[in-house]
């Protein structure tokens, strides 16, 4: 592969910044819903937090999933045009208690893009709960098996056959090209407050995604990271958006990260989110030694 | 039987009978006896209960040799709970006591445990066929105003159950037929119409019936015009003869509403079954108690618990075995039973996934258990089937599912490969289906048998001889064992998926090839079977269509369908179609 992008640690912390901003609007909007509210509404509360706190383009406009739609049921599993289906945005879902969410956002600041998924409920749900524990092995798998330059197809693979094990759906299927990851570059910033987006995607992130695309196809590298013969290569260095989705039933839950890939090693951006705190606090998270 | 001593209460002497010495760390039972009954009744249940209890019973006004009112109204329901008060504070003044009780018996303890003349006196109820009347008066009302047909079906076939309560409130009648031969001629009708011999007529059998009218004439009608709404945080154990010929057991379905903390368990018994099940009686009302007193909920009881959120499911406290439940058509069985309302045993080979399978039921609102077994092993099926029905009692549907999967030429495949096949696809499904199914017919249960059999079975192909063979016996297995379960009203099911995706195309044994090869073929068997996408859920779904509409053989997918019809129809062409080379 040539002249791959390794990101400085410069640019790492402009990246994490966007993160936390992403993770601190996803759990700030969780707080103020209430039951009642629909996905529209709290999509467009969380596009004002994000505004409100510097970002200035995004690579999608945030989305906020209820109820069975967090497992992808009903229209918006349909996968036809790639699984690019209108179903995905927000719609007048309205929340109810015990119900779970996903809210997932992608603002960019300064050029650095963060892409992150966030679940939970008001009140309990028990499936959920459990969801959301098994999420840890899944972080756990991918990472160990980057560091061990594995082709990513095969490690897709890995993590369709945990879902098997654990007996949930992988959902990221659901998503156009059954994305298990995707590739985020760097954006110029170029000082400007807001940017061109359509159909509620950024067009620069798009379109990076389409260069990439290309030159995938012309160095044997595929921007998305899925189970097909695509993405049978080993991890390429950079950043990639990674996004576990699974579905038991009618609950989904999630989490959406960026990890980096160096030339021999990979790590993940940030240990500092939400999902990573609610291990700790229940005593399944273990820090690496 | 002679009383031990007599209690007063409010100008009654009631006389009090007791087995076994209070002890400190002994619970005490106290056993309240229904109509036209005395304290006699519980002799065999107290005489069991007894080697590990302190049990009391007493003879309730009018009957045995307790004195008699003088006038209807000091038969009120406030006047008996104030008699069992009196018991409880004369046998057991320091702890509270377990009330087991029959009939009238369980209607005046409802009265005791829903109100507040004996808080703190009582520690857990077993109730067996005796409603509260307000509650049944809340029963009525709701299903006559919900205009649903079924529901005042419901209320008439109770009226009909309850035909003598209504001859109860004629003047004369009642007393006078008890005092005219029928106290003679009970013994024998209990003999003729509830099949219980050997009865000890009981000498006080003439008043017992004639004043025991009056607890009808005192109450019923009272309570059934002004009901009030009675409510309870005791742990309370309902006891279900589902042969009761004086209740229906929907009367038990709005419970839950009054009752947050309610096991309910059913038992194939007529309505006195204290006198035909002695045994039974103690042993369930001995678990209750122990249960209250030391917190542990044994299996059982667990699977007794009423939960609200499995009420009016189709499989409501069932009770299904499934062998290779660990992935595949059998965890997507136990996932869609659990769904249902049923209770789940997911037996697999690795522990793991069966213990997954359980967890996974769980969530879905069952009580899982998940067992370790070879299905092919006679030794391991037999540990299974005992630990089922000591535990839990006799399944009410089994899936003898596990399977694998072997292909290759005929001579390539070794006696080992064959004796491996056939050890788990068939003497799986033999022993699964004999030892469960005669626990079914020793416990009078309507069960259901489904055995996963595959297309396979009728399917000839000059590449799949072992395992096709082991699926046709299944076919044939079922076919026989369906005729003479049949006896016994216990269902057998035989279901023929199609190419579904599961693990068995992974481990699937290619004969006559080397490792790579081997594994090349698993991947493209699995290829394959993605592609044609035929999902387990869709396999289980049949399996529960099975069980539900009691179908005897079920293809699923549209090439089962196909080749069966082949078979069938054109089975000459069916043999020449299997000489094509189509393996993987």
């Amino acid at each position: 592969m040539s002249e791959a992008w390794i990101p400085s640690a410069g640019e790492l912390a402009g990246f994490r910044k966007a993160q936390r901003l992403a993770y601190d609007c996803a759990e700030a909007i969780s707080a103020e819903m209430k039951p009642g509210m629909t996905e529209r509404h709290v999509a467009a509360r969380m596009k004002e937090y994000l505004l409100d706190h510097g970002a200035d383009d995004c690579f999608h406009e945030p989305f906020a999933w209820f109820g069975d739609r967090t497992a992808f049921r009903g229209l918006i599993a349909v996968k036809q045009l790639g699984g690019f289906n209108p179903a995905f945005y927000p719609g007048l879902r309205r929340l109810e208690e015990n119900m779970p969410f996903i809210l997932d956002c992608a603002p960019t600041i300064q050029g650095c893009t963060a892409d992150i998924g966030y679940c939970g409920v008001i009140g309990h749900n028990a499936i959920l709960d459990r969801l959301m524990d098994d999420l840890i092995e899944y972080r756990q798998l991918i990472l160990e098996q980057v560091k061990a330059r594995r082709p990513l197809a095969e490690i897709s693979r890995a993590v369709d056959a945990l879902c098997a094990k654990h007996g949930y759906d992988p959902r990221h299927k659901a998503y156009p090209f059954e994305t298990l990851a995707h590739r985020i570059e760097k954006l110029r910033d170029d000082g400007k407050k807001s940017h061109l987006k359509i159909a509620n995607f950024g067009v620069r992130n798009i379109s990076e995604l389409l260069r990439d695309k290309i030159r995938g196809a012309r160095e044997g590298w595929n921007p998305i990271w899925n189970s097909s013969d695509a993405s049978q290569h080993v991890p390429t260095p950079g950043l990639w958006a990674v996004e576990p989705h699974l579905g038991f039933r009618d609950v989904g839950a999630k989490w959406e990260e960026l990890l980096v890939v160096t030339d021999s090693d990979a790590f993940w951006l940030d240990d500092d989110v939400p999902h990573v705190r609610r291990w700790a606090q229940r005593g399944l998270w273990k820090q690496a030694a | 039987m002679t009383p031990s001593q007599i209690v007063q209460s409010g100008g009654i002497e009631l006389a009090v009978y007791e087995w076994g010495k209070p002890g400190k760390k002994k619970p005490t039972i106290v056993l309240v006896h229904g109509y036209p009954d005395a304290a006699s009744v519980w002799k065999a249940t107290a005489e069991i209960l007894s080697k590990r209890y302190y049990v009391v019973a007493y003879d309730v006004r009018g009957a045995g040799r307790s004195t008699t009112p003088d006038h209807t109204a000091a038969y009120a329901l406030d006047h008996l709970v104030a008699d069992l008060a009196a018991v409880v504070d004369a046998t057991s003044p320091d702890k509270p006591v377990h009330l087991v009780c029959h009939d009238w018996g369980s209607i005046q303890c409802w009265e005791a445990v829903t109100t507040e003349r004996m808080e703190g006196r009582i520690a857990s109820y077993t109730s067996i066929s005796g409603p509260s009347i307000d509650h049944a008066s809340y029963w009525i009302m709701n299903r006559l105003r919900s205009g649903s047909p079924e529901k005042i079906a419901q209320v008439g076939r109770q009226l009909a159950h309850s035909w003598y309560i209504g001859m109860f409130q004629l003047p004369v009648l009642a007393p006078a037929l008890w005092k005219g031969g029928l106290d003679k001629l009970w013994p024998t009708l209990l003999e003729k119409v509830e099949g219980i011999g050997e009865v000890e007529a009981s000498p006080t059998q003439t008043r017992d019936g004639a004043n025991g009218v009056n607890l009808y004439r005192a109450n019923f009608v009272q309570r059934l015009i002004n009901p009030q709404e009675r409510r309870t945080e005791l742990p309370v154990q309902l006891i279900v003869p589902r042969g009761d010929k004086f209740m229906v057991q929907e009367i038990w379905d709005d419970l839950p509403q009054w009752v947050p903390n309610l096991w309910r368990r059913e038992v194939d018994a007529g309505h006195w079954l204290q006198v035909s099940h002695p045994e039974l009686v103690a042993v369930q009302a001995a678990e209750f108690v122990d249960f209250v007193e030391s917190g542990e909920e044994t299996p059982a009881l667990k699977r007794a618990r009423v939960r609200e959120e499995r009420r009016g499911k189709p499989h409501s406290g069932k009770l299904v075995v499934i062998t290779g439940a660990g992935s595949g058509f059998g965890r997507e069985t136990a996932l869609l039973f659990a769904e249902a309302g049923a209770d789940i045993i997911a037996v697999d080979i690795n522990l793991e996934a069966a213990e997954r399978t359980a967890e996974l039921s769980r969530l879905l609102g069952a009580q899982a258990w998940a067992r370790q077994t070879d299905v092919g092993s006679i030794e391991q099926m037999q540990t299974l089937a005992s630990w089922v029905e000591k535990e839990l009692g006799a399944p009410d549907i089994v899936v003898n599912n596990a399977g694998i999967g072997v292909a290759g030429s005929f001579f390539d495949t070794s006696d080992a490969d064959w004796e491996r096949v056939l050890r788990v696809n068939l003497w799986g499904v033999i022993h699964g289906s004999r030892l469960f199914g005669k626990q079914m017919i020793a416990a009078g249960k309507r069960g259901h048998i489904v055995n996963v059999a595959s297309m396979g079975g009728f399917t000839p192909s000059r590449f799949m001889s072992a395992y096709n063979t082991s699926k046709a016996a299944v076919m044939m297995l079922s076919d026989c064992i369906r005729a003479e379960l049949a006896d016994h009203k216990i269902e057998v099911s035989t279901i023929c998926p199609g190419l579904s995706i599961t693990n068995i195309t992974q481990s699937t044994r290619f004969v006559g090839t080397t490792p790579e090869e081997e594994t090349r073929r698993q991947q493209n068997a699995t290829k394959l079977y993605q592609k044609r996408n035929l999902k387990p859920q869709t396999i289980a779904r049949a399996i529960l269509d099975a069980v539900e509409h009691k179908r005897a053989e079920v293809p699923v997918g549209v090439e089962a369908h196909g080749s069966r019809l082949l078979s069938r129809f054109f089975p000459a062409l069916s043999r020449r179609l299997a000489r094509l080379d189509v393996a993987p």
